[in-house]
Order: structure tokens, then C-alpha cells, then sequence
């Protein structure tokens, strides 16, 4: 060997440039990725603080707590307990009881301020109270005659007083509640008569008008969503499950089916305020299905969810190795009993992640439902499944965009909490899924 | 390669169970098999050799119909198995490949335990009535596939989970659970090390006592060593057709000599 060999031999403990440049490329490359994982997170945790952070308190309420003695000489004059007959003292009547008793407690205790209304006092309850006292009532006439703990919500404005939204300033200025009214509520706080508890009606209850916010409740649209998503679900599962293993085992690849294959890949691009077009078209007015109604908004949801489905679920079969197919084929298995036997259980939990995708992004859409009218105000529960179906109801997205649109800032709370309520349903579902998928996973 | 023994080979048989006369398959426009008419005989293992991409596998595969399964395939000429037409248009190929079990170059269980693996056959094509007989003939063809006393304290585990010799055999006990007259094999060997090898081969040996045997295989030793009947292909031609022992010793067809001899690889 000669010494210019040796000398240009190089050594292995020396990087030389070459190397370097390429491990430099790959630090560097390492951290843009870093720094787009990190930007991601931060984005989410920066949203979900403030969902969470202004969405919470939406699951709080302030209530009035008062002994109201249902008098039998204003609910029912007649004294014979007739519904029909008791149905005639309107919310006035209730609402007259209410302020009464809030009066009558106020004064028991001396702590009614001096000069003020009492209309003024009765202010403080907000006007959704009589109409639930009144139906508390109705619906259990026994009531009548005596005196009973109710929990009244508070006016939207003082509970907006207790979570920091109004202040003695802004009450100065605000027509719907005045100073006075406020220190009344600081009073009777540090008294019990009012005190923040987890407000159940924000769950269940009906949405409420917009000068009752702190009655507005998600019941209608949780509701109407849970029907919609069972819609989709019953609908886009099998059809989107049979369409795919149609497509991918059976149907013969022919131009036709190329083509077939290359709208369900342009379909699941179509912008999805176009189904909402198409389902008022076909479902509302040629086939004549009812507006705002979960049928509609669930068929055109599944029109939308199925190319995801279908998608999802041809992936995954494809994934599913062609040996197992032979395998069964090959002792004589049908081709029927390949797919069933083999190779849906392989492909079962990519369908799954597939299929909870196609419905999380069904559960979170909001245009087409806009335009086939299930952003109507709706306040009576849709009836129980399957005539339940053609109800109007809500929607928890649209109920979202509903919140966001009205002008009283206690809105803002609610918007914030149905977001949460609709990422619980999200997180219920990918829960779901996830367990699913571990029972079909093979462990081998 | 044991060359003593060729010429101890007899065939025992001449009793024909495939017959295929002028068989073309086409792949599209490729032409993959031109006119190849082969007699396989019961009781006997017959080999197919020839150089990559000669379309051993894809004669093979015609035996059972498993071309089917490829769009683009088509097939012509008759191949009869005991006297009736695969290709006739009353065969259904379910009922076929029942009769004609295969075996594949890739071990391919299924991802289930070891037990339902042998079972599925005989399940799907009703042969048993009750639980018990089903229990017999899962032991009779592990039994066969010479797999029982490995496995038989685990027949609920997966049959995945087994080395890639013991899935081989496994997927051999698959294939004789359905009682077939003919076994396939598609290079059965070749993922296998060659402990695994000499123990299927021994296996495709004994196996002759009760099906007709068609293996392809890439070595000619195997060749040797199993079977009693040699095809040798060659770019979709049958060269060559005749008892192992006079292929390998005295070739009549100088590219059978030239691939024996390794000039044609
Ligand atoms: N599925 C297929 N589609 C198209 N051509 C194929 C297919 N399978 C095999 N062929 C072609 O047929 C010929 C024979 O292949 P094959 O039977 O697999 O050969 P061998 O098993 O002898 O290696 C090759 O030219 C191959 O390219
Ligand atoms: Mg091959």
C-alpha cells in the first residue's frame, strides 16, 4: 500500500463534511417537526382553555330558593281540580304568586329594602320561573293547597352579576337591572335565599327566548342530535359496509366502476352546505318530508357521511392480505364466506375508525342542517323514536351558532357550554370506537 | 440430493386423476401458458420445475380453478378431473377446490387459534355432524400433517403464533381436513428453513398414500427427493413430462438438460 493511500483512507472517528451536512439536514428537520407538533398542541390547548374556561360556568346557575303556598283560591278557582279549568291562570297568576312569596320572605326576615317596588323585587326571579312553576303544577295538581320549596332561576343579569359579566356600573346603565336590584341579590346570597347550583336544565331543558338566557337549555338539540347520529349511524353503516365490500370484491373493475369510484372520492370533497341544498330539494320538497325534522337532517348527514365510510371501509379491506383471501378460497370457501368469515373481521377495526370518523364529522356539522331549518327556534321535545323522528328538533352545532347570534352576552357562556356537551359527545363516541376496536382486534 | 434412490421410485400407479389437454392461459395479452397437456396420476407426487416465471404457478392454479379469482385470467383447453370437465359451466369451483386442496407458498393461517384453522374446511363443507367428529378430524389431519404431537396441548392458540414450518403444516392440515383427492402445494418449501423443509417433504411423502400430490417447486433436489413425476416448463412450454428418474438422468429435451445442469437458471 502505498502512503497516499493511506493517508487518504479516512478515519471513522472523523464525521466528514458529507456526513455532516446530512445529519445537520436531519436536526434541522427534526426540529420544524417539533415545532409543528408543538404549535398543534399549543393551538388545542389554547382552545380548549377557553371552551372550557367560559363554558363551565354555563353549568352553574344562580337560583332563587323560596317557599311558594300554592294558593288554591288563585290556581283553582273552581276547586274541582279540573285541568282543563286549572290551565286557565296563566303564567301572570304564577308569576304573581312568586313575587309575593319573595316579597312575604323578604319582609319575614327584614330584609325588604326600603322604597323598593315590588315589581322591582319580583325582578329578580326571572320570567321562565313562573312558567315552570306552572307547569310543576299542572302536572301534579295535588300541589294546590300547599306551600312548596321551589327553586326559581334567577333573572339572567344577577346571575351575570355573580359570574363577573355585570357590575354595579353596568347595572347603572342597564334598563333590565338596577344597583339597588344587585345589592338586594348580595343580600339574599349571604342570606341562602339565593345561592350557584349545577343547573340540570342547561342539559336538559328546552332552549329559551332571547331575553331569558339563564333558561336556555341544550335538551331539544342534544336530543335531536342523538336522533340524527342514530340515523346516520343506522344508515351509513350497512349501506357504506355493503357498497364497499361490493365495490372491492365483487364488482368487476370495468370503466364503469372506475367512474363510480371516482365520485365517491369526489363526493366526500363536495362541500357540505350542497348536501344541505340537495336534501331540502329531494327530502323537503319533492319527497315532502318535514322541515327542521331529524329524518331530513339525518338523511342528508348520511348522504354526507357515506363516501367517508366507504372510503374508510374500502382501505380497509384492501389492507386485509390477499393471502388470507387465498387461504379460504383455496379449501373452498365462497366467496361470500371469505368476505364474512375473513376478511370483514381483519377489516373491522379500520371500519370502525372509519365509520366514527364519517359520524363525528356528521355530529359537528352545521350548514346543510342550516338550510333545511333545523336552525328553527324549537322549544317542545321531539316525541320518543320512530315518530320522534319527524318532531322538530335542534341541533347541537346549530344550537352552538343559534347562542352565538343572540345579543345577550350570558349567551356567550352557552355557546361555550354546548361546545363542551358536544365534545363529551365526540369523546363519548371515540371511546366507543376505541373499545369496540379492541374487541375486534385480534390479539394475534 | 440423494440419487441412489431415483431409480427406487416406482410409480404405483397409472390410474390418471387430472387430465388437461391443450391448455392455454392468458393473463390479458400475455400468453403465460401455451398449450400444455399434462397427465397426473393418482397415488403419485408430481413436481413441476422450471426457471422463475415459467407459469408453474399458474398451470397449478388452473387445477383448482384458482384463476378464477384473477379478472384478467383466462383460461382454454380441458382439464378433467376423473373423467369431468373443472371448466364446465355446471362446476361450481367451491365444490372443486373442496376436492382439490391447496397449499401455498407463504404460510397463510388464518389469524384464528390452531384448531379452528383445521376445522374451517370440514365447517363450511358440512362434513361432520356433530362437535366429536369434528374433534377427530381435527386430530386425524394435524395426525396427517404430522403437527399433532406439537400442538396438541395448545389447539387454542393462534395459529399464527407458530414457527414458519409448523404453519406450514398447519396450512397443510387445513388443506387434507376437507378430504381432497388432490393436494397442490405452490412451492410449499420456500419460506421454510431446511429443517422445516425435510420435514414437509417427508410429510408430501407420506401424504401419497392417500392424494394425488402436484408440488411446484424451484429446486430440483426437491424435485428429486419427493416426487416420482417431474413436468419441466419452460416460458409457458411443457418441455419436458416423464418419471423423475429419467428427467434427471437422462433428459431427452436439451433444455431440460440445461436447466438440470444449471445453464438455464
Ligand atoms: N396475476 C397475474 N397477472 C398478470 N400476469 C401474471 C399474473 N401472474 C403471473 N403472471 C405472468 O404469468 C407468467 C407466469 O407466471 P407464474 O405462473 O407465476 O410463474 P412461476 O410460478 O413459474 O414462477 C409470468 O410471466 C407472469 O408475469
Ligand atoms: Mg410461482
Amino acid at each position: 500500500m502505498t502512503a497516499e493511500a493511506t493517508n487518504m483512507r479516512s478515519s471513522l472517528y472523523k464525521t466528514d463534511a458529507r456526513t455532516k451536512r446530512r445529519n445537520a439536514a436531519e436536526a434541522r428537520f427534526r426540529v420544524y417537526g417539533m415545532m409543528a407538533v408543538g404549535f398543534g398542541v399549543l393551538a388545542l390547548v389554547v382552545l380548549l382553555s377557553t371552551v372550557l374556561g367560559s363554558g363551565f360556568s354555563a353549568f352553574r346557575q344562580t337560583f332563587v330558593t323560596l317557599n311558594v303556598p300554592l294558593d288554591a283560591q288563585v290556581l283553582d278557582k273552581q276547586g274541582n281540580r279540573n285541568p282543563a279549568e286549572m290551565a286557565k291562570v296563566t303564567t301572570i297568576g304564577y308569576g304573581n304568586l312568586l313575587q309575593a312569596a319573595l316579597v312575604a320572605e323578604l319582609t319575614e326576615k327584614g330584609m325588604h329594602p326600603e322604597g323598593m317596588k315590588a315589581k322591582d323585587i319580583g325582578g329578580l326571579i326571572s320570567k321562565e320561573a313562573p312558567a315552570q312553576l306552572r307547569n310543576m303544577v299542572l302536572a301534579n295538581p295535588d300541589l294546590i293547597g300547599q306551600t312548596v320549596t321551589f327553586d326559581a332561576y334567577a333573572n339572567g343579569r344577577i346571575d351575570g352579576y355573580f359570574k363577573g359579566r355585570v357590575t354595579m356600573e353596568s347595572a347603572a346603565l342597564d334598563s333590565n337591572v338596577s344597583p339597588e336590584q344587585l345589592q338586594l341579590a348580595d343580600a339574599m346570597r349571604a342570606n341562602d335565599m339565593m345561592a350557584m347550583k349545577f343547573n340540570w336544565g342547561f342539559i336538559f331543558g328546552p332552549d329559551a327566548s332571547e331575553l331569558r338566557p339563564e333558561a336556555a337549555g341544550l335538551g331539544v338539540a342534544i336530543l335531536g342530535s342523538a336522533y340524527m347520529m342514530l340515523i346516520v349511524l343506522v344508515l351509513s353503516l350497512p349501506l357504506g359496509v355493503a357498497a364497499s365490500i361490493y365495490l372491492e370484491e365483487f364488482a368487476p373493475k370495468n370503466r364503469f366502476t372506475d367512474l363510480i369510484e371516482v365520485n365517491i372520492s369526489n363526493l366526500a370533497a363536495v362541500p357540505s352546505i350542497v348536501f344541505g341544498i340537495l336534501g331540502l330539494a329531494v327530502f323537503i320538497n319533492f319527497a315532502g318530508l318535514p322541515q327542521s325534522s331529524p329524518i331530513v337532517g339525518g338523511l342528508v348527514l348520511t348522504l354526507m357521511t357515506l363516501p367517508t365510510i366507504i372510503i374508510a371501509t374500502r382501505a380497509a379491506l384492501k389492507a386485509v392480505p390477499p393471502s388470507i383471501k387465498d387461504a379460504a378460497l383455496g379449501i373452498g370457501a365462497s366467496k361470500m364466506q371469505t368476505v364474512f368469515h375473513h376478511v370483514l373481521p381483519l377489516a373491522m377495526p379500520g371500519i370502525l375508525t372509519g365509520t366514527i370518523i364519517g359520524l363525528a364529522q356528521a355530529l359537528g356539522e352545521t350548514a346543510p342542517l342550516l338550510l333545511i331549518g333545523m336552525v328553527a327556534f324549537v322549544r317542545d321535545y321531539p316525541a320518543a323514536p320512530p315518530e320522534g323522528f319527524m318532531d322538530p328538533a335542534a341541533a347541537l352545532p346549530v344550537q352552538v351558532y343559534n347562542f352565538t347570534q343572540r345579543a345577550d352576552p350570558a349567551f356567550i357562556e352557552r355557546a361555550s357550554g354546548a361546545i363542551i356537551v358536544l365534545m363529551v359527545f365526540l369523546l363519548v363516541m371515540n371511546l366507543m370506537a376505541i373499545i369496540l376496536r379492541r374487541r375486534f382486534e385480534r390479539r394475534w | 440430493m440423494n440419487d441412489m434412490s431415483l431409480t427406487e421410485r416406482a410409480v404405483d400407479s397409472n390410474e390418471i386423476k387430472i387430465a388437461a389437454t391443450g391448455v392455454q392461459v392468458f393473463y390479458g395479452t400475455t400468453h403465460a401458458i401455451k398449450d400444455v397437456s399434462v397427465d397426473i396420476l393418482d397415488k403419485t407426487v408430481t413436481a413441476f420445475i422450471g426457471p422463475s416465471g415459467c407459469g408453474k404457478s399458474t398451470f397449478l392454479r388452473c387445477l383448482n380453478r384458482m384463476n378464477d379469482t384473477i379478472d384478467i385470467c383466462r383460461v382454454e383447453g380441458d382439464i378433467l378431473l376423473d373423467g369431468e370437465d373443472i371448466y364446465d359451466k355446471k362446476v361450481d369451483p367451491v365444490q372443486l377446490r373442496a376436492k382439490v386442496g391447496m397449499v401455498f407458498q407463504k404460510p397463510n393461517p388464518f389469524p384464528k387459534s390452531i384448531y379452528d384453522n383445521v376445522a374451517y374446511g370440514p365447517k363450511i363443507h358440512g362434513l361432520t355432524r356433530s362437535k366429536s367428529e369434528l374433534d377427530e378430524v381435527v386430530e386425524a389431519s394435524l395426525r396427517k400433517a404430522a403437527l399433532w404431537n406439537e400442538v396438541k396441548d395448545r389447539l387454542d392458540a393462534p395459529g399464527t403464533g407458530l414457527s414458519g414450518g409448523q404453519q406450514q403444516r398447519l396450512c397443510i392440515a387445513r388443506a387434507v381436513a376437507t378430504s381432497p383427492e388432490v393436494l397442490l402445494m405452490d412451492e410449499p418449501c420456500s419460506a421454510l428453513d431446511p429443517i422445516a423443509t425435510a420435514q414437509v417433504e417427508e410429510l408430501i411423502d407420506e401424504l401419497r398414500e392417500n392424494f394425488s400430490v402436484v408440488i411446484v417447486t424451484h429446486s430440483m433436489q426437491q424435485a428429486a427427493r419427493v416426487s416420482q413425476r417431474t413436468a419441466f416448463f419452460h416460458l409457458g412450454n411443457l418441455v419436458e413430462y416423464g418419471e423423475t428418474a429419467q428427467i434427471f438422468t437422462n433428459p431427452k429435451d436439451p433444455r431440460t438438460e440445461s436447466y438440470i445442469t444449471g445453464r438455464i437458471g
